[in-house]
């Protein structure tokens, strides 16, 4: 079941933070902090508390890499396909991601269990290939990692 | 008798199981009914021996690892006989060898514990700072050589002389944690081992310059050093190191910990700035500078990480005492990290100047997967790829860009002979296309066409790669920022270093040579 946003669930973190210089990024944060991803209801309601234009906030959550427009699956793996991991085999352990959990990288199992998405560079560049599961640091990735992730993830 | 073993709580640590071999230490303890006082510290930058666990003697820290839950008994037991025992921590050559300045707390104090902070010489630096003006503190700074450690290495003395000489209501203290190159965890490093340092270079910052306010923006690919940067400032606030009056000085100085959104071009500064302004993360155009309108419109000090870290150092110990290291322009020590394909990688502080063959060859110790060394990225996705040959060049920033390559943010990815270079090339122009901000149309639509044109010349089409060099050379001439402008850096030194991958028969080669 999607979880939904009610609309005065949404006006109490439009106003925590709407004292912050720059309130925009940390609203989205937020709100895909609290229900995993950002109803598009949302954007008109956001647009007038902070007197921008229904564009300019759709501009804005567009851009960016992490704000989803709909839930992702019950877990959320990113493999990092940066050089270092890229260096230590990382194509390899992710092609076989691809084939074990049968989707590419942006994309959901059927089961809805894992989505898989790319990352460039965690910061575990001398401990590669690295992943963040559920926003869980992983490192030395290898195919065996991967198959016990995806299981523990129900894929 | 209490047994006190220090267990490393850095992200690289934690991927390689150091939360488990916490839970067994603490296990452990209750088993034997030892009384066990486990400190989490950052790391000490031996990625290799992580997960780090040192256990404290009257010789000092003894070092065990990289640790699994079943190595924990062996720790409760006779020490000298246990397997993964590495001596005395502060006696690995790895260790021992290097000159740590901004990284001398990290991995030994307690991240959060402000009292561990200060016992190992915390807060001095913003103690004098306080005591002097602000344009003293500026000196100090400028004199001391420090130059932007973020990878455009502009002096740091002069950019917050800029700040400090502007006149504003409202000033700015930016720190850029949107560390996004490969290769480089320095950043995050010192802010999961050390956030105190970075804190209190950015009050110094703030006195110096007369700002009252500052944000740290760190990536979202972060998760464990936003949350240790969150309570330390919290800490900090309540400890009155921030807030309206910093260390009872009467000054003002607090902050914020803002979280990117997975742009890596919003590590420019001013992209940056447009993103904490819930804005889109478009670069803007210089000028105006930064430092003159920067974050709301105002004066902002925007800096790396390091550099604000290493700022505490050197109003403790003295400009003189920084700028003796070092080579040429590049003054004081620089956190090497050395990364990829490499068997002891991790991050080496040292002053500039030893030579891109001893940090792979003697530091690095060569690869991980004992074949020939065939590439070095130095810089980050935007450095330029070495070949062997190039082994003798200094590590210093004009040093580097004599040779058609970058320092960067010190990041060093090493690639064993199995790389097929063209792939990397061709990776490059992707990353760039993927991570373009949009704004300006050498870096939008270059990085698109060079992908495909990278991709003619793996089919063998001769006409390409004229093409391909006039591409990288109209984004890099063409370019608003970095992004366009320096992605012909690892696209060209590939090109040029490692022609046979461009023949068109590269598969071939590569296939021969397994």
């Amino acid at each position: 079941m999607t979880a939904t946003l009610s609309s005065e669930r949404l006006g109490e973190i439009i106003a925590t933070h709407s004292g912050l210089e720059g309130p925009l990024l940390p609203i989205f944060h937020a709100i895909q902090h609290e229900i995993g991803y950002i109803p598009q209801d949302a954007l008109p309601v956001i647009a007038k508390a902070l007197n921008l234009s229904r564009a300019e906030v759709y501009g804005v959550m567009s851009f960016y890499h992490d704000f989803r427009t709909s839930p992702a699956g019950r877990h959320v793996v990113k493999l990092c396909r940066a050089e270092a991991c890229q260096a230590m085999g990382a194509d390899a352990v992710h092609d076989h991601a691809k084939a074990r959990l049968g989707v590419d990288f942006n994309e959901t199992t059927r089961n809805g269990a894992v989505t898989l998405e790319p990352v460039f560079c965690l910061g575990l560049c001398a401990c590669g290939p690295s992943a963040l599961v559920d926003g869980k640091v992983v490192g030395r990735l290898d195919a065996e990692k991967i198959d016990r992730i995806a299981t523990e993830c129900g894929a | 008798m209490t047994l006190k073993i220090f267990l490393s709580r850095d992200a690289a640590a934690k991927a390689l199981g150091a939360d488990d071999v916490a839970d067994a230490i603490t296990r452990e303890a209750a088993a034997r009914g030892v009384e066990v006082v486990l400190v989490r510290p950052g790391s000490r930058g031996m990625i290799w021996l992580e997960p780090l666990a040192e256990v404290e003697t009257p010789q000092g820290r003894l070092a065990f690892g990289p640790m699994t839950p079943a190595d924990v008994p062996g720790l409760f037991g006779d020490l000298t006989a246990h397997p993964k025992g590495q001596g005395l921590t502060e006696e690995i050559p790895f260790f021992k060898s290097q000159t740590r300045l901004t990284f001398a707390r990290c991995g030994i104090i307690d991240p959060l514990s402000l009292a561990d902070y200060e016992a190992h010489g915390g807060l001095r630096g913003l103690r004098r700072a306080l005591a002097m003006s602000g344009a003293d503190i500026v000196a100090e700074v400028t004199d001391s050589g420090l130059r932007g450690r973020g990878g455009a290495g502009f002096p740091t003395g002069i950019k917050w002389k800029t700040v400090a000489d502007a006149v504003a209501d409202r000033k700015y203290i930016v720190c850029n944690a949107d560390e996004g190159d490969s290769a480089t965890f320095a950043d995050r490093m010192l802010m999961e081992g050390d956030p105190f340092t970075l804190i209190e270079g950015m009050a110094i910052a703030g006195i110096a310059t007369g700002a009252t306010k500052g944000y740290v923006y760190i990536r979202s690919e972060y998760p464990d050093a936003i949350e240790v940067m969150e309570d330390a400032v919290r800490i900090g606030r309540e400890a009155g190191l921030l807030g309206a009056s910093v260390l009872g000085s009467n000054r003002a100085f607090d902050m914020e910990i803002r979280v990117g959104a997975g742009a890596y071009v919003c590590g420019e500064e001013t992209s940056l700035l447009n993103s904490l302004e819930g804005k889109r993360g478009i670069v803007r155009a210089k000028p105006p500078l930064p430092a003159l309108q920067g974050f709301l419109g105002k004066p902002t000090v925007v800096n790396n990480v390091i550099s604000l870290a290493s700022v505490p150092v050197i109003m403790e110990k003295g400009a003189k005492h920084y700028k003796d290291f070092g080579l040429g322009r590049s003054r004081g020590t620089i956190p090497l990290q050395i990364a990829g394909n490499v068997k002891y990688g991790g991050l080496y502080e040292i002053a500039f100047g030893l030579t891109l063959g001893e940090i792979v060859d003697q530091i690095g110790g060569g690869t991980a997967s004992g074949r020939p060394v065939k590439a070095v990225q130095v810089g980050g996705p935007l450095g330029a790829y070495f070949p062997r040959a190039l082994f003798d060049t200094p590590f210093g920033y004009e040093e580097f860009a004599g040779k058609d390559g970058l320092v960067g943010h010190a990041g060093l990815t090493i690639f064993d002979d199995s790389t097929d270079m063209l792939k990397m090339a061709r990776f490059a122009m992707e990353f760039c296309a993927i991570e373009s901000c949009g704004k300006c149309t050498p870096c939008r639509v270059g990085a698109v066409r060079g992908v495909e044109t990278v991709d003619r010349i793996a089919a063998g089409d001769p006409t390409a790669m004229p093409i391909l060099k006039d591409l990288c050379n109209t984004m890099k001439f063409g370019s608003l920022c970095a992004l366009g402008g320096f992605t012909p850096y690892p696209v060209m030194s590939a090109l040029t270093h490692f022609p046979d991958d461009f023949s068109g028969s590269a598969t071939g080669a590569k296939e021969a040579a397994e």
